[in-house]
């Protein structure tokens, strides 16, 4: 154990003020002690972007951030896409498209695609599959996932 | 890309063919899904795991303070200990924490509990475990070897379980034939890694004494009649909850020590505990699958005419048997299915299970036929070769074309189409025009090859399959229960325990196609033991076919009754009412009555019944079908870059016959997921292990799943072949997309080898292991 | 697979985190720029650092400037900065291709260019550039300020000859001449991956030959380096397959090759063969 540090987290635009080890990770904090659970731990070490969240604009593992890290910063998740009934683009996507099968990797893959499409909207497919290729899904073999965040992007540049 | 050749509401059904969207999606979308992992808890558990693959437990020393379990605080918790009654099987048990010995690199010694799991991790740190080495046996062969050390006591040899078959007059054929052709193959370790590993939570409620443990399970119910078997406690006492699984793939259907220690600790601390497995336990220590040797022989007469098989399989099953399948699992599917899609009455088999100091093998998608599939398939290539004649003409001499057909093994394959989808797909692949293409790029130094696999699949097989086995448990039928609610919603509650494969919606769908509401009226409940039937959850492509047909069954008896209830409410005969768009109506008349109202009046008025019809609207169905075969056939584009050995994936394509399809949509994904991971096995993932025992690849960085960037379009062509032996005409799809890569792959790669006259025979078929072939070719005079 | 504990140090200038660094250096005491490379090193407890001096609050350490000779890198500038050509200088355009190959988007938004550099792996892009182009690397630490040439500065796998003390404050890679050339290839098994070699080569053409050529090879030994051997194939000769194949031979046959489970010796200088070779075939893209 180590002295925990009183920080507040700012997550999709909601102030959770909280102790935590400075070795707690974002991802870890995001989930247990601001309760969000829609953000996911898939490997801890930075290669399955299952836990990708936004931070500041840029979509980043958080189990590679520790908590402390993040004090202070913009932090948006998957629970903070959709507004109010209306989903996000990205989310109608890929229910319209069979982008998720278990849905585990799904947040990661949500995150991870809004945030690349909101600095590059005009991301070549080439790119975007480039971008893709950083997060694991084991259940649809990423072929509606492909077909999903590109009806969004098409959606987003509207 | 998908071409359906029926269904899509072009069958005259309404519901069934279509591609709704799910009823799962809006929560999981939205990190509205609940999964284990997402529960707070008093207690947090760590395991500390032997960094030993074999070997004698001298002592465990634990910090002061700490709470560290070891197996000694575990007396009278009985060890997992699967059973077959057939094939020589030698039980073996497994302790919930090494007991004595320790087994395997990763067998959980000791558990420490403490308040966070950073904490945990701390203390478990701490924790010195004395073990005096012995020599480990890792490789299956050097575990048969003569005079190998003995891993357990009821084991002699390393064997555990030893299949036999032969058929009369095999010796006569195989004498006679004219040509026979061999394969060693070589398929290397797996592990199904589902993005969410293993966990479990449970909690004690001080007022009923029960515990409810939510744990990432593919079967709910027998979770909870083994881990109450382990403890010695009453079922009653224990209610298992399957909430959202993060996939299983086969993984999350075995039993694992773990779950039973979080139960037992909930109990023993009247508290709530959980534990969440990291990455790296995931990969060293859950299960494993695939590790084995076939050799296969083909005798064929002059003609290419396959008369007779022979395999020697030799499946390394790891330290310990799974349960409920025991480690029969893979030999023993592999004995009963080796032939395949081919015509062929003769067949010898041997298929040993083999113990050695490696994680415990279970069940991952496909079960063996990845690997049978890949051997059956480099050998009908191989015969090709040797005949000197075309891959795809050999294969037409060979599939079984008419049905029902008996296979040497004693399976009755029903109604398919193994041609037909083959030929399918090689007009669709445009062969010629790929030849042309091929020949083309080797004058310019590219290598392209193609590769075919046709193959069958036994799809929702009920208990006798698994009593063939001789299992002491034999999971096979599936019950559902049908209500519509006094408000006319309708919901059912299955046995089946689905964690991806949108079964929720598909049931809606044919619940709605039998009684004429929308899906959306549907509400499909399954994973909790305390609401669901007794089932066996999901695996082995079964729930659309199993819990899909007793879903069925209830929803007739549902719908019969309501064709009474309007009877008797409309005062028609019920051969003139139909059932549709909510209502029942008089045909031809404008007479009708909601559902609504008839479910209120099963309730609410039933004197009116006057005795006829029984009170209420739920119905039951259980469904315990012999098994359908589905088939398909995989073909793959490679582009071989021979300096490197790297194989990039040009084009998949699957032609695929699964019967009647109930949502397209949700068809396809299932194939697209399953070839993928059909390309990390025939690619990409390995699971390796240096001579002590220990495994080299224990991150996501080392053990290689296929991202976005590996894994080309893949076509998908189907034809629906109603299946015979399902009473919703389905057969199922959940592991054929995963059977076909290796093989297709392995083949292609192999064709794309030719020129320079070498063959690759393992897989996964890494770069290196190209690379090294083809440097031994380059040196070679 | 939770991080052992740590004190966690934020300081807010330079100074401070180089008096911090020189305080809690001898107890294990580390910098933690991007934290793409410890962190995952510390989930799986192969590093357990007392303290991590978190250098992600001081001011200054992101700058990147091009003063016409030299292009500087400070500490704290991440992979995702090179996406587009920091300079018009042909060096611009080599950093944005050789950016692309590291690891993943959402990695190259935290990962730092320096702190790669001060982690070592031996598969690195941004090591391999730096031994390539010869990067000058400016340590600091309270006792001053030391400049180590490239060449000196890795020490085998995942070590380097910084002090404990040292911050590795920025690097200075010079400017490439306008007509310079350059290729790069890598090879790995999924996008994303480490690579399992890769070159980075550079060369100007003078009358049609080629001149000032440098060639640098990753991932292929304990440290990324420059392979004189095969520099020497090219000085002087056409660009073309001759001399690149011979420069590829050259340079497989003078390494000393790392082996592991996906790739032994006879592997390697496979690769190496073949990642030269592409390497300076890109050049002519």
């Amino acid at each position: 154990m180590s002295e925990k540090a009183a920080i507040t987290l700012t997550i999709n635009g909601k102030d959770y003020a909280i102790a935590v080890e400075p070795r707690r990770t974002l991802a870890d904090a995001i989930r247990e002690d601001c309760g969000q659970t829609g953000t996911h731990i898939g490997c801890e070490h930075g290669v399955c972007g299952a836990c990708t969240v936004i931070v500041d604009d840029a979509p980043v593992r958080s189990c590679l951030m520790f908590a402390v890290q993040a004090a202070g910063k913009k932090i948006r998740t998957v629970e903070g896409l959709a507004s109010g009934d209306t989903l996000h683009p990205m989310q109608q996507a890929f229910m319209d498209n069979h982008g998720l099968q278990c849905g585990f990797c799904t947040p990661g893959f949500l995150m991870l695609a809004v945030g690349v499409l909101e600095r590059e909207p005009d991301i070549s497919d080439e790119d975007l599959i480039d971008v893709l290729s950083s997060n694991l899904c084991r259940c649809t073999g990423y072929q509606n996932i492909i077909k999903s965040v590109r009806a969004a992007a098409a959606e987003m540049r509207k | 890309m998908s071409a359906h050749t029926k269904g899509s509401g072009g069958n005259g059904m309404k519901w069934v063919g279509r591609s709704i969207r799910r009823v799962e999606d809006p929560a999981l979308v939205q990190g509205r899904g609940r999964f284990t992992g997402d529960l707070p808890a008093a207690h947090w558990v760590r395991f500390v795991r032997s960094a030993n693959a074999a070997g004698t437990i001298r002592s465990i020393s634990a910090p002061d303070g700490a709470m560290v379990i070891t197996a000694a605080d575990l007396k009278g918790v009985k060890k997992i200990t699967p059973m077959l009654h057939k094939f020589e099987y030698r039980p073996v048990g497994q302790p919930i924490l090494a007991d004595g010995e320790v087994r395997f690199v990763g067998e959980a010694v000791a558990a420490v509990v403490a308040a966070t799991e950073e904490e945990a991790e701390d203390i478990a740190d701490l924790v010195e475990i004395d073990i005096e080495d012995a020599a480990p046996l890792v490789d299956s062969r050097a575990a048969i070897a003569d005079g190998a050390r003995q891993i357990h006591a009821e084991a002699p040899g390393n064997v555990i379980l030893k299949g036999e078959a032969k058929t009369p007059g095999f010796d006569d054929v195989w004498a006679s034939a004219a040509k026979i052709v061999r394969i060693d193959a070589r398929s290397n370790r797996q592990n199904a890694t589902p993005m969410e590993a293993r966990a479990a939570h449970a909690a004690y409620d001080s007022v009923t004494g029960r515990v409810t443990l939510h744990c990432t399970t593919q079967m709910p119910h027998l979770m909870r009649t083994a881990i109450a078997d382990c403890i010695g406690m009453p079922e009653s006492e224990l209610r298992v909850i399957a909430p959202d699984v993060g996939g299983g793939f086969g993984q999350k259907m075995s039993l694992c020590t773990e779950y039973v220690l979080v139960t037992w600790l909930a109990r023993h601390l009247k508290s709530s505990v959980g534990w969440t497995e990291d990455r790296r336990e995931n990969l060293i220590a859950s299960f494993h699958s695939r590790d084995q040797y076939i050799t296969l022989e083909g005798a064929f007469d002059k003609d290419a005419k396959l008369l007779a098989l022979r395999a020697d399989v030799l499946s390394n099953v790891g330290a310990y048997s799974c349960f409920p399948t025991t480690s029969g699992v893979e030999p023993l599917m592999a004995m009963a299915e080796m032939p395949g899609p081919y015509d062929v009455q003769q067949y010898q088999c041997l298929a040993r299970g083999v113990l050695t100091n490696t994680c415990t093998m279970a069940a991952y998608r496909g079960v063996s036929r990845p690997v049978i599939t890949f051997t059956l398939e480099r050998l009908m290539d191989k015969a090709a070769k040797a005949f000197a004649i075309d891959p795809i003409d050999i294969r037409r001499n060979n599939l079984i074309t008419t049905f029902p057909y008996k296979s040497a093994t004693g399976l009755d394959y029903d109604e398919a189409s193994y041609r037909q989808t083959m030929e399918m797909a090689v007009e669709a692949i445009d062969v010629p025009a790929f030849r042309t293409r091929q020949q083309a790029a080797r004058a310019k130094g590219e290598y392209l090859g193609i590769g075919f696999a046709t193959f069958s699949e036994r799809t929702g097989y009920g208990s006798p399959a698994f009593a063939a086995r001789g299992m002491a448990i034999t999971p096979g039928w599936e019950t559902v229960h049908v209500t519509v609610d006094p408000s006319g919603f309708v919901e059912a509650r299955i046995g089946s325990s689905p964690h991806g494969q949108g079964l929720r919606t598909t049931l809606a769908q044919i619940i709605a196609e039998e009684i004429g509401v929308t899906p959306d009226m549907i509400k499909v409940v399954h994973g909790d033991t305390d609401t669901a039937p007794y089932g066996w959850g999901t695996f082995a492509s079964r729930s659309l076919v199993i819990s899909g047909g007793a879903t069925l069954i209830a929803s007739r008896k549902i719908r019969a009754k309501l064709l009474k209830i309007a009877g008797h409410m409309l005062e028609a005969a019920e051969t003139d009412i139909v059932l549709e768009d909510g209502k029942a109506k008089v045909a031809g008349t404008d007479r009708e009555v909601t559902i609504a109202a008839m479910a209120r009046e099963a309730y609410t008025q039933t004197h009116r019944f006057k005795g006829e019809i029984e009170p209420g609207l739920s119905e039951s169905g259980t469904y315990d079908p012999p098994g359908t075969f589905s088939n398909a056939c995989h073909v793959a584009i490679v582009r071989l870059d021979p300096e490197t050995g790297h194989v990039k994936l040009e084009r998949y394509l699957v032609a695929e016959d699964a019967g009647r399809i109930i949502n397209p949509m949700i068809a396809d994904g299932q194939v697209h997921g399953g070839v993928v991971q059909g390309i990390g096995n025939a690619l990409l993932e390995e699971i390796i292990y240096d001579e002590s025992g220990a495994i080299l690849t224990a991150n996501l960085a080392d053990y290689m799943p296929p991202t976005a960037h590996e894994v080309p379009p893949i076509e998908l062509h189907h034809m629906e072949t109603p299946s015979t032996q399902s009473v919703t005409k389905a057969k199922g799809l959940g592991e054929g997309g995963t059977i076909g890569p290796p093989a297709a792959i392995v083949n292609a790669i192999n064709d794309a080898l030719t020129p320079f006259n070498v063959e690759i025979d393992t897989i996964p078929a890494t770069p290196q292991r190209i690379r090294a072939l083809l440097r031994n070719a380059e040196r070679a005079p | 697979m939770k991080p052992a504990p740590f004190v966690r140090h934020v300081p807010r200038s330079l100074d401070e985190a180089l008096k911090i660094l020189a305080e809690v250096a001898g107890d294990d005491g580390r910098i933690l720029a991007g934290g793409q490379s410890l962190v995952p090193i510390m989930a799986f407890r192969l590093a357990k650092p007392a303290h991590l001096v978190d250098i992600n609050e001081v001011e200054g350490l992101d700058k990147i400037a091009d003063d016409g000779q030299t292009l500087t890198i400070g500490a704290r500038v991440r992979h995702a900065a090179f996406h587009k050509p920091v300079t018009a200088n042909p060096l611009g355009a080599l950093l944005a291709y050789v950016a692309r190959h590291i690891a993943h988007y959402p990695i190259r938004m935290r990962g730092t260019f320096c702190g790669s550099l001060a982690h070592a792996d031996p598969s690195s892009e941004w090591c391999l550039t730096a031994a390539t182009l010869d990067a000058v690397m400016i340590a600091k630490s309270v006792k001053g300020i030391r400049e180590i040439k490239a060449a000196s500065f890795f020490d085998g796998i995942m070590s380097t000859h910084l002090k404990e003390d040292e911050l590795l404050a920025e690097v200075r890679l010079p400017l490439l001449p306008a007509d310079a050339k350059f290729g790069f290839y890598e090879f790995s098994r999924r996008a994303g991956d480490f690579a399992m070699s890769a070159s980075l080569v550079t060369y100007r053409l003078d009358g049609g030959k080629m001149t000032d050529a440098r060639v640098g090879l990753g991932g292929a030994e304990a440290s990324p380096r420059r392979i004189a051997e095969a520099e020497a194939q090219l000085n002087g000769k056409a660009p073309g397959d001759a001399a690149f194949r011979a420069a590829g031979e050259a340079a497989s046959a003078a390494i000393e090759p790392l082996e592991d489970h996906q790739t032994d010796a006879a592997y390697r200088r496979d690769l190496v063969k073949v990642v030269v070779r592409r390497a300076l075939e890109h050049s002519l893209k």
